[in-house]
């Protein structure tokens, strides 16, 4: 083969890993950037290599394990033939046409190396490694960047001893650590109850199981819910389990409070109310640790600043990078995939990464054998087909487990929404009541809610729930949180010595 | 009744092993592989306070996204201790 590319992989969980394993099975030699010290994403995270980890995938990933080795052991054979780039952060992403669009055409350009500058490439990425800096340019950008915990705040929710459900289970996998002596798992979703199910299993303490939606929703998306019948079959197998080993599971809660003072002592909530309008009591539940998780958001940072075109979806409800059926974005070259691109869950990041490098192999060799074509439809159609099935799944999950936005009404004005910097419910009340804000980026603008280190990876969903409430306006009304580079907080040295980072034009900045 | 200091407790894993640290200058030990977040918060329960409130903070997502962790070296570097492996001889603070 004889194409001069540059493919670039921005992610080495599911979606990462399959789209490179497509690409090295066509010849093709790509670099996996990986933020992560080993492949596998969050979900088929590695403990530390070489420390004396000795669980066994079983212990691991419970189900998954098999599908943890199968992706393990593809970058494992993948390996020579393939650039993996771990402790790699991403953190900024330069186009040719973005150069072009504003002015500084050639900026992109000059930050490559003489030989890396042929009219092939469309960009490039800054990356970190350590304190090592390094301009990746590229031809083609597949980037599946996962997804984080949608997080709600509650009063008290910065305390120590509050973590997302991620978090929870993180420590558990990759360090052999509970975040707590007793601990409770609060909020909603089917993390909820995986991660209530491993700590039990793994001999942690879980006292509660408080879901913040009722048996009713869960059973009125059990029809969409069974278009992945072994799916839901574990599901319920971890409701089932947690019952027999006598952990409460509430449904129907909102969850009132964090107590503690200097830490997590416990948790305020309330039943179900029989009817609507009728205040049932405050129950007080004494523990050290709690879970916390609504769901899943994608991270779309970097489709973001590569100059991507998004579109609000009202599945995710979060704006998305507008992609057709294999991936490719508005921007040619740039492909998303895994639940960077929508949250759809590590099956579906599979096949979708595959998709994206199929939709990849097609664009740069136009030219290829019939035989070589006639496969990759067939895998590209099958693929398809199974996104399909996931697709109706994951109505029916949403179905089951809608986030508790409408919560925001009863947030108290001191409650801290931004962790980052502190910013409380009335600051941004205000703010919209004022009548100076309507729209997400101004409100960020006028209170520096989103502006903080996290850039509203934890607050964006509290923000915007606010800023619905006060105002309201309609989700897809209220704006898109833009992201900024670098996308996650570096060391000023590497900022300042890469002088080829353009400057931020004009009518791109915050207000 | 140090163990309640603590807010991770170790439930697997612990036959790795041990690494010296100095924490707020006192001597501490962590196991091989652990994070810096893992090694401080087996022995206590924050790690840093707020710049804003000087509330008591101890990490939220774990994995690299919430910027929560931020930590000082006794140097002056800064850290994140969720993404950041413990090294025999690091001198941490959290204060």
């Amino acid at each position: 083969m004889t194409v001069p590319a540059n493919i670039v992989i921005v992610g080495a969980g599911p979606a990462g890993m399959r789209a490179a394993e497509t690409l090295v099975e066509a010849g093709l030699h790509p670099i996996v950037l990986d933020e992560n010290a080993r492949w596998g994403g969050q979900i088929y995270r590695q403990p530390p290599a070489g420390a004396g980890f000795r669980r066994g995938p079983r212990a691991l990933y419970g189900f998954e394990a098999r599908k943890a080795m199968a992706l393990h052991a593809t970058m494992a054979r993948l390996r020579p033939q393939l650039d993996y780039r771990p402790h790699t952060l991403v953190w900024a992403c330069e186009t040719v046409a973005d150069a072009e669009r504003t002015g500084l055409a050639g900026t992109a350009h000059a930050a490559l190396s003489p030989g890396d500058r042929h009219d092939g490439n469309k960009g490039y990425l800054a990356t970190l490694r350590g304190t090592h800096e390094q301009a990746v340019p590229f031809t083609h950008l597949i980037i599946a960047s996962g997804a984080t915990d949608r997080i709600l705040p509650m009063p008290g929710w910065t305390l120590p001893g509050v973590y997302t459900l991620g978090a929870a289970q993180t420590a558990l996998k990759s360090q052999g650590c509970a975040i707590g002596r007793r601990i409770v798992f609060a909020g909603t979703g089917p993390l909820l109850y995986l991660v209530a199910y491993q700590y039990a299993k793994a001999g942690a303490q879980v006292l509660a199981v408080l879901d913040t939606n009722t048996m009713g929703a869960q059973a009125a998306a059990l029809p969409k819910l069974s278009a992945q019948p072994a799916v839901l079959a574990k599901g319920l197998y971890y409701v089932g389990w947690l019952r027999m080993h006598g952990i409460p599971i509430e449904r129907g809660v909102s969850l009132e409070r964090v107590l503690g003072e200097r830490r997590v002592e416990g948790v305020a909530w309330r039943p179900s109310a029989d009817a609507p309008g009728l205040d049932t009591p405050v129950h007080m539940l004494e523990c050290d640790a709690i879970g916390l998780g609504f769901g899943l958001r994608p991270e779309t940072q970097l489709a973001d600043i590569a100059g991507c075109r998004f579109r609000y979806d009202t599945l995710d409800r979060c704006w998305l990078p507008e992609r057709d059926e294999a991936g490719r974005t508005s921007m040619p070259g740039i492909y998303v995939a895994g639940d960077g691109a929508g949250i759809a869950g590590a099956d579906a990041a599979e096949r979708s990464g595959r998709l994206a490098a199929l939709a990849l192999l097609d664009d740069v060799e136009p030219e290829s054998s019939t035989a070589s074509i006639a496969s990759r439809v067939d895998s590209a159609t099958s693929m398809r087909r199974a996104l399909r099935r996931i697709a109706r799944f994951r109505e029916g999950v949403e179905t089951a487990f809608p986030a508790p936005l409408e919560r925001a009404a009863s947030w108290p004005d001191t409650m801290i929404v931004c962790r980052c910097e502190e910013i409380d419910a009335g600051t941004i009340r205000r703010c919209v009541r004022s009548g100076a804000a309507s729209e997400i980026n101004r409100l960020k603008a006028l209170t520096r809610i989103g502006m903080g280190r996290c850039q509203g990876r934890v607050c964006g969903e509290a923000a915007l729930a606010i800023l619905a409430d006060e105002s309201g306006l309609a989700p897809e009304a209220l704006g898109r949180l833009r992201a900024q580079a670098p996308i996650k907080p570096i060391p000023l040295a590497a900022a300042l010595c890469d002088e080829q980072v353009a400057e931020i034009p004009e009518d791109a900045r915050d207000e | 009744m140090l163990y309640e200091q603590a807010q991770l407790v170790r439930l697997a894993e612990t036959d790795r092993a041990p690494v010296s640290f100095l924490l707020d200058g006192i001597p501490a030990r962590a196991l091989e592989g652990d994070t810096v977040l893992t090694a401080i918060l087996t022995q206590r329960h924050a790690l840093r306070t707020s710049e804003f409130s000087g509330e008591p903070r101890a990490g939220f997502c774990l994995i690299g996204a919430c910027q929560d962790c931020w930590i000082r070296t006794e140097d002056g570097q800064r850290l994140r201790a969720c993404s950041t492996p413990i090294e025999s001889g690091m001198r941490v603070l959290t204060l």
